[in-house]
């Protein structure tokens, strides 16, 4: 990792240091102080802003949203980084912890599409159109396909995991590659699965997403990001972004707050949302843990990042209709790690018509591959730039088998690659998805080994995903309220102890 | 409050939470999720509402003894006793 400072925006290339002082209106104690600003973090701050305690919101980079963002280029065009679609569950999580406004917005996608040497088909993504599909397209039998949707749904928590996505495939389709790579390729793109992961955390958001097909929001994710801030200052919470915290203070096992911009922030709990390991191995640092814990948490594998490529369509031009989501790959067979190879043969493209920001007559479209940190970190620059430049070609070639005359519309291209994401977001290994399953526990147990510390964000593949890290922000916040009422009460009656 | 207006509470808080749902036939002793639609986050939802409105804190160990309305009532019921009844969604 560079040792530099990065300071993104309006300051020569990230290098110069800015002339204000983003924390100047921070008081010196909150209730809470959140770190980072994903969907986990935002709807933490939101729900125990909305509860009375006074939260604080820091965010390293100047757009609030984590992963959940966007970015604007010359032209008018308008980039949603993972906007691809999410499980229908994220109306209720947007009704309830956001605003009915905000889960007004929230609309079906109106097509999926895969397209591979095995098979060709649009769907709707749900269980019905699934089974029709397995029974009538793979010659599936439908009793099959019924108890393997069935054991999918009936999967809960304390469930053994070490039943593993593979294991289930091959107990209800046996050999059938082709199934296999319908059930999981989708899984693969919006989590990071793999065949060797608990089939419990594939059949979670797996069910999830079959329950009633892929959803998005209509505005965008600006607009979306906009409504939450406006939500949260109605909420009392304290944005403050460019805000890089550099370590949470503990003092007697207990969190006192953090150190941001060189300043101590006291705080009565701290919850982070940035990656797991990086909290506890970085941020807090493993003196703190006991030796055991820090092991535990040393051997948490990150999920895999991501290379996109966007291209936005010059104004005036239009991409005919094709689908929302297209599942595409050119290789033979289904083969899990080969998800992530290096100018690998698979890719999803998410095609953005106007209907996504209303008023707008725009179009873009957003490829998006899994991809390994390893591949791309150590290469120099000129061969990073030949690589990105190989990335984008592929991509285009693919590309025209949908939209023949996308290179004469193409207004603006470029790429980001696993070294992307890990300086924007500032996640190890730019990993997209977070952690594996083994990093749940000791996300969801931090505050046991120290008072007042908690972590929310993608943890564990189900908690990755924008419906998955709201609702762990939510599930976060409602042990942070416990604690912080339980530590108000004791505050004021300090004699019955 | 008394062990009616506890039932009440409830189908109060769940009115809050799941709008959608028809809850003047649900029985006592059936398990809730059987007979509306609630899923893990209602009930962290109704978990939530209990210690907004009342001050009640239920740990989570303890999510299982709300599984019923009968166990709402006798899980609540010590706890609730000297709590007045808040109807928001209803009332009137």
């Amino acid at each position: 990792m560079s040792e530099e400072r990065r300071y993104f925006r309006g300051s020569g290339d990230g290098k110069k240091p800015r002339a204000t002082d983003p924390l100047a209106k921070a008081r010196g104690e909150y209730d809470l102080i959140v770190i980072g600003s994903g969907l986990a973090g935002l709807t933490a701050a939101n729900v125990l802003g909305s509860l009375g305690h006074k939260v604080a919101l820091l965010e390293q980079h100047y757009n609030f949203g984590g992963m959940a963002t966007w970015f604007k280029r010359r032209g008018g065009h308008v980039f949603d980084v993972s906007l691809h679609g999410f499980p229908v569950g994220m109306l209720k999580t947007c009704r309830r912890y956001w605003s009915p406004e905000i889960a007004s917005r929230i609309v079906q996608l109106d097509g999926v599409r895969f397209d591979n040497p095995q098979f060709q088909l649009d769907t709707t993504f749900t269980r019905e159109d699934f089974t029709e599909k397995l029974v009538t397209h793979f010659g599936a039998e439908r009793a099959t396909v019924a108890a393997f949707f069935d054991y999918l749904r009936g999967l809960n928590y304390y469930d053994d995991p070490r039943d593993t996505v593979a294991d289930c495939f091959e107990r209800f389709f046996p050999g059938r590659n082709d199934i296999h790579r319908l059930l999981l390729e989708p899984i693969a793109y919006a989590n990071g699965s793999t065949l060797e992961d608990p089939a419990i955390a594939y059949g979670i958001v797996f069910s999830n997403f079959m329950s009633k097909g892929v959803y998005t929001f209509t505005g965008g994710t600006d607009w979306l990001v906009a409504r939450m801030k406006d939500e949260l200052r109605r909420n009392g919470v304290e944005l403050f972004n460019n805000v890089a915290v550099e370590r949470i203070t503990v003092e007697d096992g207990r969190a006192t707050g953090v150190v941001a911009n060189g300043r101590h922030l006291r705080a009565r709990a701290v919850l982070s949302n940035a990656n797991v390991k990086r909290t506890i191995l970085e941020l807090v640092g493993p003196e703190h843990f006991d030796p055991a814990f820090v092991r535990e948490v040393e051997a948490i594998r990150l999920n895999n990042s991501s290379t996109q490529v966007y291209i936005g369509i010059r104004e005036g031009c239009s991409v005919p209709w094709i689908t929302d989501l297209l599942f595409t790959s050119t290789r033979e067979r289904f083969d899990s790690p080969a998800l992530c190879d290096f100018h690998g043969k698979s890719r999803t493209f998410s095609f953005y018509y106007p209907k996504v920001r209303p008023g707008s007559e725009r179009f873009a479209i957003v490829s998006s591959t899994n991809a390994n940190w390893s591949d791309w970190a150590k290469l120099d620059e000129d061969s990073y730039a030949r690589e990105k430049a190989r990335l984008i070609e592929d991509t285009l070639v693919q590309l025209e088998r949908y939209v023949p005359q996308i290179r004469a519309i193409a207004d603006h291209v470029e790429a980001a690659t696993p070294r992307t994401f890990e300086f924007y977001t500032q996640h190890l290994q730019g990993a997209s998805f977070g952690t594996k399953w083994e990093g749940l526990r000791p996300s969801m147990e931090l505050s046991s080994h120290i008072d007042g510390l908690y972590h929310a964000g993608s943890v564990g593949i189900i908690m990755s995903g924008w419906l998955g890290a709201a609702n762990y922000g939510v599930i976060t916040a409602n042990k942070v309220d416990l604690f912080l009422r339980a530590a108000a009460q004791a505050a004021h009656a300090p004699e019955s102890r | 409050m008394t062990r009616d207006e506890i039932v009440l509470a409830i189908k109060d808080i769940i009115a809050t939470i799941a709008p959608d749902e028809e809850l003047g036939g649900l029985e006592m002793e059936v398990r809730l999720r059987d007979q509306i639609e609630l899923d893990s986050m209602d009930f962290l939802d109704i978990v939530m509402e209990l210690r907004k409105r009342y001050g009640v804190q239920v740990p989570e160990e303890d999510y299982m003894q709300l599984a019923t309305l009968k166990g709402c009532v006798d899980y609540l019921g010590p706890k609730l006793e000297s709590k007045a009844l808040v109807l928001t969604a209803l009332k009137g």
